[in-house]
């Protein structure tokens, strides 16, 4: 990585910005936790799922992990709490708790 | 303008190639060395409507970037264009006209609005049928406007021309000669007019 | 050895295109500037170039896909005038603030309406602020002449912009003048190959260009951009003290003619700075001493240095073929005389607007302005502060 994304923050003066705001870097969303900014927490109950999978392509987060077919617990570092994956699971294998 | 620079006013229709020759002109004096410009006037006109185009050529490095207002030379390819353009507008009365037509110099004089300086008629229709079996003005035309401008020798203008049409026609050869005798008989046919008139710049 | 030639404007771009060779051209056909693409696209046909051509259905994508292949670490251009260059407007601003030293060949064309297809400097004056470099040309030569700088120029370390290099549409694109054309090899060897430190296409470098930036980092960014603008003036005059040696041509930010002992002196971009200083040799002639400065660059705008080249002189015709439509004159007129006050150079300054939508300028309209000047300074007869010139009244 050759933009540390980590050195720069909004308060970085404009010296240390890099030319045209060009990030010499790649996936550094991975260090971006968005999980922060769950106010809603999806809670996933392996006993009901049936690993149909139709909950992993409407992740806008990409926070639902899968690993030779089946999906694992959330990834809680960028799980935004959309809801959208409980609404699409058919087996009620994933609830929604106010809160982080 | 200094008068070291021949300034030309072509008249045509779009589509006759006045443009063309005035390209071609500045071609062919570039060879000679000189400094040229040839240019033409541009419009969203097409085919068929009046069209305006320009050559200075002089010794010297060309600035002027205008069009040409007082032209020692205007080069009429179309004659129809005498009714519904001022084509001798501005034209020095110490220089000339040519006007591409089958009618006698007599019957177009009446014509130039009381234009007082060297007039000549040239019947490109005639030459070019003749030795290219088509109607195409440019090459009589061109070589009428070198003829009376005399802005290089005739025989510097032929070399030129030949070498000229071999490269630019390098596909179909067969015209080359029609058009090489095109130059020739449009400078036989101004011989006689000619005779003792000087260049009409001096460079 | 020069090569000597004659060629049309737009030849003359195309032929310097030819001798960069460089990696991608995306562009779009308008008049006056379609032989451009036109021409080029014949060299790589006939394999006198290997550019990639890229045929796209408008100028919106002709630098889209410039600005693409740019970021992806291609050295690439267009070309366009007019309509063309405004339908191009959003991504001007996009390579300027990506920081693409992309070129962008100009035919000037004035803009609708009435809808008319001649020469004025709308629209290069429209794309003023778009963060792109400007540099203007008064005949086929210099048009030759900046093309091949422009590369050097734009992809400097201390630049990294997009650079127009502009003509005047027809006056000079379609006008076969002289010419001295370099060598392929000179000018391959001037201009360089391109070599970014940083391109998309860039296996295990990957980056990001044009990254979303919230309030807190814009305006520092945009500092950093308008900071290589200001530090584009040396390295064009560095380009042009180079191309000079190379070739004996050229200017640095604007031509300074007879202003040394001038009294009154125009400002002028473009090819009529050709007919105005014919005008001022004839003036001179008759004992009047008149000068011209042929402004070379539009942007970054030279200001100050213009501000000192005037100080001396009695009254100032600023020259701008273009309507601004402000009740105050045109672009020129505006930046100099603000250059002026800025400088503390209170001298006479007369704003003319000339030459719009393909309206003739001559040297008589040059007698005229330098006349109205001396007029104004020796009898105190008021100007009026801007004014049309070769307008039926």
């Amino acid at each position: 990585m050759r933009t540390d994304i980590n050195k720069i923050s909004e308060q970085s003066p404009y010296m240390d910005l890099t030319e045209g705001l060009h990030m010499y870097a790649a996936a550094t969303s991975k260090d971006f936790k968005t999980g922060e900014w769950r106010t809603n927490t999806p809670v996933f109950e392996a006993d009901k799922c049936k690993q149909c999978l139709l909950c992993v392509p409407v992740c806008p987060d990409s926070s639902i992990p899968v690993k030779d077919c089946k999906r694992a617990d959330f990834d809680y570092d960028h799980c935004k709490g959309c809801g959208i994956c409980a609404k699409a699971c058919p087996f009620g294998a994933i609830t929604m708790r106010e809160g982080q | 303008m200094s008068n070291q620079t021949l300034e030309i006013r072509w008249h045509g229709r779009g589509g006759q190639g006045a443009k063309t020759a005035a390209l071609l002109l500045a071609d062919v004096a570039w060879k000679t060395g000189a400094h040229v410009q040839g240019f033409p006037e541009y419009g969203p006109e097409r085919m068929g409507a009046p069209i305006t185009a320009y050559n200075r050529i002089s010794k010297e490095e060309i600035r002027v970037h205008s069009n040409i207002y007082t032209p020692d030379l205007v080069v009429v390819v179309d004659e129809t264009l005498l009714e519904s353009v001022n084509v001798t507008g501005g034209l020095r009365e110490d220089g000339a006209i040519i006007v591409n037509t089958a009618k006698s110099k007599d019957e177009i004089i009446p014509l130039l609005k009381g234009y007082k300086g060297a007039v000549y008629v040239v019947d490109a229709r005639k030459i070019s049928v003749e030795t290219l079996g088509k109607y195409f003005p440019n090459s009589p035309m061109l070589a009428a406007a070198v003829a009376v401008s005399q802005v290089m020798p005739e025989a510097d203008f032929i070399t030129e021309m030949q070498a000229s049409y071999q490269h630019k026609f390098a596909k179909k050869p067969e015209v080359i000669e029609g058009n090489m005798l095109a130059l020739t008989k449009t400078f036989d046919s101004l011989r006689e007019d000619l005779k003792g008139a000087k260049a009409l710049v001096e460079m | 050895m020069a090569i000597r030639d004659r060629m049309s404007g737009n030849e003359a771009v195309a032929y310097a295109i030819k001798q960069i060779n460089p990696d991608v051209m995306p562009a779009f056909p308008i008049t006056p500037s379609t032989e451009i693409p036109q021409m080029v696209s014949t060299y790589i046909a006939n394999g006198e170039c290997d550019t990639e051509f890229i045929p796209v259905e408008s100028e919106h994508s002709s630098m889209s896909a410039t600005i693409g292949a740019e970021a992806a670490g291609a050295r690439s251009l267009t070309a366009t005038s007019s309509c063309g260059l405004a339908l191009m407007w959003e991504e001007l601003l996009v390579a300027a603030s990506n920081r693409m030293p992309c070129a962008l060949a100009l035919v000037n064309r004035t803009l609708s309406g009435p809808i008319n297809i001649n020469c004025d400097h709308t629209d290069g004056m429209g794309a003023r602020d778009t963060g792109w470099i400007q540099i203007y040309a008064e005949n086929n030569q210099e048009a030759y002449d900046n093309f091949i700088q422009a590369y050097p120029i734009a992809e400097d370390k201390r630049v990294h912009l997009p650079i127009m290099i502009c003509q005047d549409g027809f006056i000079t694109s379609h006008a076969v003048e002289n010419i001295e054309l370099l060598e392929d090899e000179k000018v391959q060897n001037f201009v360089g190959t391109y070599q970014p430190e940083e391109y998309l296409l860039n296996p295990g470098k990957p980056m990001a260009v044009g990254p979303y930036s919230v309030s807190n980092y814009a305006m520092e960014a945009r500092k950093n951009q308008e900071l290589a603008m200001e530090a584009s003036k040396e390295v064009i005059i560095e380009v042009a003290k180079k191309y000079k040696e190379l070739t004996g041509r050229g200017f640095e930010l604007f031509e300074e003619y007879k202003t040394e002992d001038a009294d009154y002196i125009m400002v002028i971009i473009g090819s009529a700075a050709g007919t105005a200083k014919q005008a001022v040799d004839d003036l001179r002639a008759q004992g009047k001493k008149v000068g011209v400065i042929k402004l070379r660059v539009f942007r970054p705008f030279p200001a100050a240095e213009l501000a000192t080249a005037l100080k001396n002189c009695k009254a100032v015709a600023i020259m701008d073929r273009c309507e601004s439509y402000n009740g105050n004159g045109g672009p020129l007129g505006s930046e100099i005389m603000a250059g002026l006050y800025r400088d503390r150079v209170f001298i006479e300054a007369v704003n003319y607007i000339y030459g719009l939508a393909g309206r003739d300028f001559t040297v008589n309209h040059v007698y005229d302005i330098f006349s109205e000047l001396e007029d104004s300074v020796v009898n105190g007869n008021k100007i009026e502060q801007f004014k049309y010139i070769g307008l039926r009244e």
